[in-house]
């Protein structure tokens, strides 16, 4: 039986932040429990096919177990980065409510 | 032994009315207790060294006695030390005016240390560049740097303080040292302390970005709700000698201090969470705890650090062409045909009237914007619903020329685009473009100056 598919946002917060032309999302599950589906879900590979539109060249993760949650560093997606971006929003800002917008498959509730 | 900080300011922008109430809280605290204000970002730098060539007495930053002159008398007269970069472009000049605002609150002989030597614009051509981890420019042709900064770490600060300044004004330094001078200082930590450095390290990247850890940057309404946000409290962070230590926030203002503020912010602008680097240490995050431990009282500890890295990181601030901005509106029925339409018109004009070689962008604002790359992948995205649409143009080029002619083709639209286009706004800037490089720690050398009164 498939599981029903939602946004990660209904299951997580995040924050962005920006370095040059690097971006880093911060994304943590309100519950605990729920951080192993986290790392099933968010993948470097799922987080880079998101992110492709922008010219991400490159998505790593970093878990973070002490935290439930992960850090993700993706590269060169800010096409110029706050400086040199034509984005209106060139720190990318906005980019943890895209992230959040991912579909997932929903945890399996116990 | 607890050594309190509390953070005024988390950017140039940010709310002048907020250390206030931090400062009350403060004089609550039978503790050596510091008031830091960060409010230099790296386009601040950029804008303030072009401030300070056209007029060499500026370059501070411009909030200055707005975020300081309605709480320095109290820190003055209560040993509170304040720590600030809101030197800017021009360290010496802010000493200034905060000597001039100190004698305003009536305190005559204030000790005001300036740290200089973060600007090696100068020294461009005798420094060993090497490129930040993340950067992939050449280092830009020197007639172009308008700015060239080392971020300094703690070491100079903390000489201050040994020196008894009250008050020390920066350029740029590392945010998180503003906390971990005082920190230091007071605590007697060992500059190789790793892991108390560490400590200091992280409790200044906590609260560097002001009400960013106390509900600000938060509030998601029904999802993560905030009570207050007209009056967030800004953060205070209480440490102990052993680097353990408590966020919280003063009594009575609006916001507050979770276990999801404080690691939201704790990633905030990480990228390795192992390996943090900063002038002072190499901070590892992976141990840290995160606790609620009362109403807004979050307590961090855990972390860990390693010997500080040989080279420092350094901004380079360049001139690079120019950026213009243009919008229009189209609202009510078929006003997305309509915004597209202008959009497939104004391309046409461009391609004929620009060079190829000028960057560009459209928005279709209200429908799909800020997510999108430069090459609107997602512009055709279904919900293409709205009926009031703002198209953006953005264009980029050397020639200031060719940018006035993209946005003016633009305004054109106004009699030759579709029907009932309006609200047209147009921007031009100079672009100042930042690049990020490493050069040897030997080749700065920070100086501390300190004055007394005016």
């Amino acid at each position: 039986m498939s599981r029903e598919r939602r946004s990660l946002y209904h299951f997580a917060h995040a924050r962005a932040g920006d370095k040059g032309d690097r971006l880093n999302l911060a994304v943590f599950v309100y519950k605990d429990e729920h951080y192993r589906w986290l790392l099933d879900q968010v993948t470097e590979e799922g987080v880079y096919q998101l992110f492709a539109h922008r010219g991400v060249t490159g998505v790593k993760r970093y878990p973070m177990p002490n935290l439930a949650g992960i850090n993700l560093v993706l590269e060169d997606v800010l096409q110029g980065g706050v400086n040199g971006s034509l984005n209106l929003d060139g720190h990318g800002k906005t980019l943890s409510s895209l992230l959040l917008s991912m579909t997932v498959e929903s945890p399996v509730s116990r | 032994m607890t050594v309190v900080v509390g953070c005024g300011a988390g950017f140039s922008g940010d709310r002048t009315d907020a250390a206030g109430p931090l400062v009350e809280a403060l004089l609550h605290y039978d503790a050596p207790r510091a008031l830091m204000f960060e409010t230099l970002g790296e386009r601040t730098l950029a804008a303030a060294q072009l401030a300070r060539l056209q007029d060499p007495s500026r370059g501070v930053e411009p909030l200055l006695e707005a975020f300081l002159a309605p709480v320095l008398g109290d820190c003055l007269r209560n040993a509170i030390t304040v720590l600030g970069n809101f030197g800017a472009a021009n360290p010496e000049a802010a000493g200034d005016q905060v000597a001039a605002m100190a004698q305003r609150a009536g305190v005559k002989d204030a000790r005001i240390a300036v740290i200089q030597g973060d600007d090696v614009r100068q020294q461009i051509h005798s420094l060993d560049w090497q490129p930040w981890e993340g950067e992939h420019r050449e280092l830009p042709d020197s007639n172009d740097v308008v700015a060239a900064n080392v971020y300094l770490g703690a070491d100079a600060l903390v000489e201050a303080l040994a020196q008894e300044a009250q008050v020390v004004v920066t350029g740029r330094v590392a945010d998180p040292a503003l906390a971990l001078a005082p920190l230091r200082y007071h605590h007697g930590w060992a500059r190789d302390d790793w892991d108390r450095i560490a400590a200091g390290t992280l409790a200044g990247h906590l609260i560097e970005c002001g009400a960013q850890v106390t509900g600000g940057y938060f509030a998601d309404p029904g999802v993560k709700d905030v009570q207050g946000m007209h009056c967030l409290g800004y953060p205070i962070v209480e440490v102990e000698r052993d680097g353990s230590l408590i966020v919280t926030k003063p009594p009575g203002t609006g916001g507050l201090v979770t276990e999801q503020t404080v690691k939201e912010q704790l990633l905030y602008e990480i990228h390795d969470p192992a390996g943090y680097v900063t002038p002072d240490v190499v901070v590892d995050l992976t141990g840290v705890e995160v606790r609620q431990v009362g109403r807004d009282r979050v307590s961090v500890k855990g972390v860990r650090g390693h010997p500080a890295p040989d080279r420092l990181k350094t901004t380079v601030s360049f001139l690079d062409g120019y950026q213009g901005e243009a919008e229009i509106s189209y609202a009510g029925p078929n006003a997305m045909a309509r915004a597209k339409l202008a959009q497939d018109t104004l391309q046409r004009r461009l391609a004929t009237r620009c060079p190829a070689d000028m960057r560009t962008r459209f928005d279709v604002i209200g429908i799909s914007s800020v997510f999108d790359g430069d090459a609107a992948v997602w512009r055709d995205s279904p919900g293409s619903s709205s009926e009031d649409i703002r198209l953006r143009l953005a264009v980029e080029h050397k020639q200031r020329a060719v940018v006035e002619l993209a946005t003016q083709e633009l305004l054109a639209l106004y009699c030759c685009g579709p029907a009932a286009g309006g609200g047209v706004r147009r921007h031009l800037n100079r672009r100042l473009k930042t690049a990020s490089y490493l050069v040897r720690r030997q080749d700065v050398t920070p100086s501390v100056s300190i004055r007394n009164g005016s």
